[in-house]
């Protein structure tokens, strides 16, 4: 009964691409100085899972590599070295060989052996340097120094080793790993060939490790079946020393339990993060709620379809009705379903934004700036089609703003602004497209230098008064730079246009905002096709639409004597301190409502083009996730309302644009003062 | 001769080919059978705000979102109920730019499917400056009847209701 390993590669690839993020992000927050244990434990652990599932794969390079850097892990763990500002960079280095390697692995083809081997040597360097910083280890025992020249473990797995999924094979291999070994197997317990459980271990081992290496290394190994196997440890040196063994036979490092929960922790933590792996391009990985959500939609699938099925045992035309239901019933379940599915395909867009803190970090030191990173709005929800091509322009102009927009320090103290620069990147939805903010507080664009260069090459007429954002817009020219210098980051000219290609490939624009001296935005627009919004459902007569929960502040009933009229026109809401005008949306949308009466009314005061706004609905329904679906595609856009979506019954509903509103509000007094409007509040 | 069959070919693929009827207040009206996708019943469709009364609205076509038309409030014929008789024709519309979109058409009933050679075609006459004839690809006689053979790209296509004119200048951005 063999068992083909292979099938498991890919997912172990996986985990590793999972773990290496974890790790990566991990070191990227701690605090130098000031570990927080909870983190550097999590960077182990995952280091631990890469180490633990290469050994029981047989991929050595993964294994040797990681058990170095978790070494140094350990040793922070343990607190018995101080988490310095070089050590970080090297273990970020690390992941990154590490990265390289998995890659390499998978895909069956050679790393460049001597990176490994120069961060493997810096590695092995800061290990080395600890032996003599903190030589005195209080918490292990003295024993515990190299001047062992080996270790005797004597390993007796408990019968049922097996059960928990631990093969002794691999532990030896781990152990042979570390250093030449000599190994005495015990057989002693094996039975009668008629008694003998081919799922119970019978046998035990002593091996002989021979090299100078530390207890904790080799307890490392077992760290796994340490509640399932009697290990003794001693140093070969000081054999024999029964007496004085007794202490290894303490239980392994109190710091974790074994394999399980450690597992579940990790899960957590990924399920939490929503962390993907970056390589594994055939796979997503989708949060549980969405998941059981489609099991719940099967579950009733199925039942729909097994009251059909019983209703045509024995049918008769007065069942003609149950029957109707009943279809009725499985189109909605399919509906359901497809919109279930269609769930599936969103992510937030942290998962491209996840990159750049670690991107920003490395890029800034080495161009010798400070930056500070800011990411907003990261659950912002998107198809991950869209999503997977966003992440090659945003790095584009990220890159960009740390290079040419961002100054140095002593630029920006000279300017008057503190030496630490910020770059933001902001997502949000906005009237029915989705909007990703690159912004920087740093120079901004050189207009003089652009409209110059655009005259030079003859985007611009030579005399023509173009607009800020016509000159602007040269700059997504192919092959357009002003950088005087090729830099190793950017200035070659190819770039922006690629950004503008890749996002117009999308269906969206991207422009251009620039302050002189202040900074420069960037704003990238994506159409909402297939995105998801949390609505909150209101009827207005026998219409139904949708407002996005996002925009929403609160909801109230309407009280009489906080009615005010201005002009004897205008409605006028007064809300604890502050005046809201009421737009009435039946007459903005030219529908019946339940009544004209506008006490009878409900108000949703809601947040659009930067100030609040009360509408007036007549009744406000239920609150649910809604696929936004374009209305351009067959039809055209439709001021104040940003897309329309599929209800549960089948019905189409719109979904209300709050900005497009407001400006509808503007046009409608403008042309006609009698419509209810909203007064333009300077 | 061959090289004449092969023109006449041609032109048949320009103008003749198959065409289904449908009556709207009376009169038979003919679209380009390929351009049919199908034909469903009617059904209640979700109004948009500030459209043309023609506009009824979107429906939901397998989730996708459809506009569908009145065809005869387009025409300037007068409203009616809605009867067991009344369908939407989904028909797939491309406009100058080569961009598809699929759309509805409220008509009284469906008629036939006729196979109309270009030579029974009839170039529109004038029907003087009330009624605009643009959209009338042609006449054709069938069995005694009249059939009027729309050009509903071009119905659509030069229909402000449309967006039309937005999309363009939206693309008119996208070029600077």
């Amino acid at each position: 009964m063999s068992v083909d390993i292979r099938q498991f590669h890919q997912v172990y690839f996986e985990e590793c691409f999972e773990g290496l993020e974890i790790m990566e992000s991990g070191l990227l927050d701690l605090s130098i100085g000031a570990p927080d244990a909870e983190s550097i434990n999590t960077i182990f652990r995952a280091a631990h899972s890469i180490k633990g599932g290469g050994g029981t794969f047989g991929f050595r390079a993964i294994t040797d590599f990681t058990h170095v850097m978790e070494t140094l892990l350990d040793e922070m763990r343990a607190g018995t070295r101080q988490i310095t500002r070089q050590a970080v960079e090297i273990l970020l280095e690390s992941v990154d060989r590490l990265r390289g390697l998995v890659v390499a692995t998978r895909d069956d083809t050679s790393v460049q052996q001597a990176d490994i081997d120069d961060t493997l040597a810096c590695l092995q360097d800061l290990l080395q340097d600890n032996f003599f910083d903190a030589s005195p280890r209080t918490s292990t025992p003295a024993l515990n120094a190299p001047a062992a020249t080996g270790w005797r473990v004597h390993f007796a797995p408990h019968p049922q080793l097996f059960m928990t999924g631990n093969d002794p094979a691999r532990l030896l291999r781990e152990l042979f790993a570390l250093g030449p070994c000599t190994v005495v197997c015990d057989a002693t317990r094996l039975p009668a060939r008629a008694a003998f459980d081919p799922e119970i271990c019978y046998l035990a081992w002593d091996i002989d490790l021979h090299a100078p290496i530390s207890e904790a290394a080799v307890r490392e190994v077992f760290e796994w079946v340490d509640d399932d196997a009697d290990i003794v440890i001693t140093p070969l040196g000081l054999l024999p020393a029964s007496a004085e063994t007794a202490p290894f036979l303490a239980p392994a490092p109190a710091v974790d339990d074994p394999r399980n929960s450690d597992r579940r922790q990790l899960d957590r933590r990924l399920g939490e993060r929503k962390e993907r792996a970056a390589g594994g391009g055939s796979s997503i990985r989708v949060d549980i709620e969405k998941v059981d959500a489609l099991i719940n939609m099967i579950g009733q699938l199925v039942i729909t379809q097994s009251m059909l099925s019983e209703l045509s045992v024995d049918f008769s035309p007065h069942k003609l009705k149950d029957l109707h239901d009943g279809l009725v019933l499985l189109e909605r379940n399919t509906r359901d379903l497809q919109e279930g599915i269609m769930n599936i395909r969103m992510m937030a867009i942290s998962f491209s934004f996840n990159r750049f803190p670690r991107l920003v970090r490395d890029l800034s030191t080495k161009l010798g700036k400070e930056v500070q990173l800011k990411l907003l709005g990261e659950t912002t929800e998107l198809d991950k089609t869209v999503l997977e091509k966003l992440g090659d322009p945003l790095t584009h102009l990220v890159r960009n703003a740390l290079d040419h927009g961002l100054e140095t320090p002593a630029e920006r103290v000279a300017s008057g602004k503190p030496a630490c620069g910020t770059l933001t990147l902001n997502a949000f939805h906005e009237g029915g497209t989705i909007v990703v903010e690159i912004s920087d507080d740093g120079t901004g664009l050189n207009r003089d230098l652009i409209l110059a260069k655009a005259r030079e090459r003859g985007l611009l007429d030579a005399h023509g008064h173009p607009t800020e954002a016509q000159i602007y817009q040269c700059i997504f020219a192919p092959g357009f730079s002003t950088a005087a210098i090729v830099t190793e980051v950017s200035g070659r000219g190819v770039g922006m246009d690629v950004v503008r290609r890749n996002i117009n490939e999308l269906g969206g624009s991207v422009d251009v905002e620039s302050v002189a001296g202040r900074g420069a935005l960037f704003r990238i627009r994506l159409p909402l096709t297939l995105a998801i919004l949390d609505g909150q459902l209101v009827r207005v007569g026998h219409h139904v639409y949708i407002i996005s929960l996002v925009t929403i502040i609160e909801s109230l009933q309407i009280r009489a004597d906080c009615l005010t009229s201005v002009a004897g026109q205008t409605d006028i809401y007064r809300l604890r301190t502050e005046y809201l005008p009421i737009v009435r949306l039946h007459s903005l949308f030219a529908v019946d409502p339940d009544s004209d009466d506008i006490l009878k009314g409900l108000l949703v005061v809601v947040e659009a083009d930067g100030r609040k706004i009360a509408l007036l609905v007549d009744e406000l329904l239920g609150q649910q996730q809604v696929v936004v679906k374009s209305l351009q595609t067959n039809f055209r856009q439709v001021e104040g309302i940003s897309g329309a979506t599929i209800l549960g019954n089948g019905t189409v509903a719109m979904i209300l644009d709050m900005n497009g509103l407001v400006r509808l509000c503007r046009e409608d007094s403008d042309h006609n003062p009698l419509v209810h409007a909203t007064p333009k509040v300077a | 001769m061959n090289a004449e069959i092969a023109r006449a070919t041609a032109a048949d693929a320009a103008l003749g080919g198959q065409f289904l009827t449908f009556i709207l207040n009376g009169e038979e009206y003919g679209v380009d059978i390929l351009r049919v996708q199908e034909i469903k019943g009617w059904e209640r469709a979700t109004e948009i705000p500030n459209t043309p009364d023609y506009i009824c609205g979107v429906i939901n076509l397998r989730g996708t979102i459809m506009p569908v038309l009145e065809l005869r409030l387009r025409f300037g014929m007068e409203a009616i109920e809605h009867n067991a008789t009344t369908v939407i024709i989904v028909l797939r519309i491309r406009n100058d730019e080569g961009r598809e979109r699929t759309m509805g058409f409220v008509v009284d009933a469906v008629s036939d499917v006729y196979n109309i050679p270009a030579a029974e075609f009839q170039s529109t006459p004038d029907f003087g400056g009330q009624i605009r004839t643009d959209y009338v690809k042609g006449l054709a006689m069938i069995e005694e009847k009249m059939v009027i053979l729309l050009d509903i790209d071009y119905l659509v296509s030069n229909d402000d209701a449309f967006g039309d004119a937005v999309t363009a200048a939206v693309d008119a951005v996208a070029e600077v």
